[in-house]
């Protein structure tokens, strides 16, 4: 498959899905079901790509649990999004020195 | 009209910065798992300007996938942008005709979003142009940089690197889940079917594995604890 193909479906999709109601729905959506759905997708999208994948990253499981772990403790203490991927990054680099 | 610009410009800058550091990430993964070029991570950035997509856009390539598996895989993680659209749709300026609707709909991303619908005023375009240019442009070279790097980095730096994405997601997903039970909820669901995709059902491909543990996720997260405002749920 031709990589213009991949990135154009990519881009298009990712446009209409912005494009379509900015422009033209003017209404609120009313099932809450629905609304609930939506509401939750990115949270469960997000779970689904880290879990089990992030101990793949680094090619050595125990670095990846590393960083996750460091994520893991700073995101619950909330610290800024750069802050939190870039502690994950560094945990995972300075345990790959020492293994 | 200029004013405007700038000020949109200058509320962009904390997401301008943010964005580098993540498609620093971004651009070495495209390099080192789908084995793109420096222009052509740096076209993916430009004409899609969304994390979690562009990953998952990126594995698709990587793995040879094919189109519905593209196609249904941008819907399902993009899809939160409708919302999104549509929440940001009802507080525009009436100087916002369907032209600049077009236009401005291309950068609604999730930090953009959130910092737009903090705003007190109705949003105009000039507002919205600034924002989006500013983070579009960290965006974009953050992704050229990191895509650079990953050609001459050594592999124990660009490897640590290549975590730095899921860390965001971490940073995304782990305080809303710590307040309320639905996300944490749909959160450890979305992860236990994923893991369980990838150890029982390995024939069932990454991207097909995201999609329906997402869905089935949020679906019984839905059913079990529903969410009681468009706006509230929104602006998390």
């Amino acid at each position: 498959m031709s990589l213009a193909i991949y990135i154009t479906v990519m881009a298009g999709v990712t446009y209409l899905i912005r494009m379509l109601p900015f422009t033209f729905f003017r209404k609120k959506i009313k099932s809450r079901f629905f609304r609930s759905f939506l509401y939750y997708i990115p949270y469960a999208v997000l779970s689904a790509m880290t879990i089990p994948a992030i101990f793949y990253t680094t090619h050595n499981m125990w670095t990846a649990a590393a960083g996750t772990a460091v994520a893991l403790l700073l995101a619950f203490f909330e610290m800024p999004l750069i802050v939190v991927a870039l502690a994950a990054s560094g945990a995972a680099f300075l345990l790959s020195l020492f293994i | 009209m200029k004013s405007r610009f700038l000020r949109g410009m200058s509320h962009g800058i904390p997401i301008c910065l943010g964005y580098l550091s993540v498609s620093f990430g971004l651009g070495i993964l495209a390099v080192n798992k789908a084995g793109l070029s420096v222009f052509q991570a740096s076209v993916i950035s430009a004409l899609n300007l969304t994390s979690a997509g562009q990953k998952a856009g990126i594995d698709v390539i990587a793995a040879s996938g094919s189109i519905i598996e593209m196609i249904l895989l941008q819907l399902t993680i993009n899809i939160r942008y409708s919302l999104m659209a549509l929440s940001l749709s009802q507080k525009l300026d009436k100087c916002f005709t369907t032209p600049h609707r077009l236009l401005a709909s291309y950068g609604i991303t999730d930090e953009i979003f959130a910092v737009c619908s903090a705003q007190k005023e109705p949003l105009t375009p000039a507002y919205m142009y600034g924002m989006i240019f500013i983070s579009a442009a960290g965006w974009i070279i953050g992704t050229a940089l990191g895509a650079a790097a990953g050609e001459l980095l050594p592999a124990s730096v660009s490897m640590a690197m290549e975590i730095v994405l899921y860390g965001m997601f971490i940073a995304i997903v782990i305080p809303p889940a710590k307040k309320q039970h639905g996300v944490l909820f749909a959160a450890v669901i979305a992860a236990a079917l994923s893991v369980m995709f990838r150890y029982a059902l390995p024939v069932v491909s990454e991207g097909f594995a995201i999609i329906i543990s997402a869905i089935a996720a949020s679906m019984l997260a839905a059913l079990i604890f529903p969410v009681r405002d468009l706006e509230e749920g929104a602006a998390q």
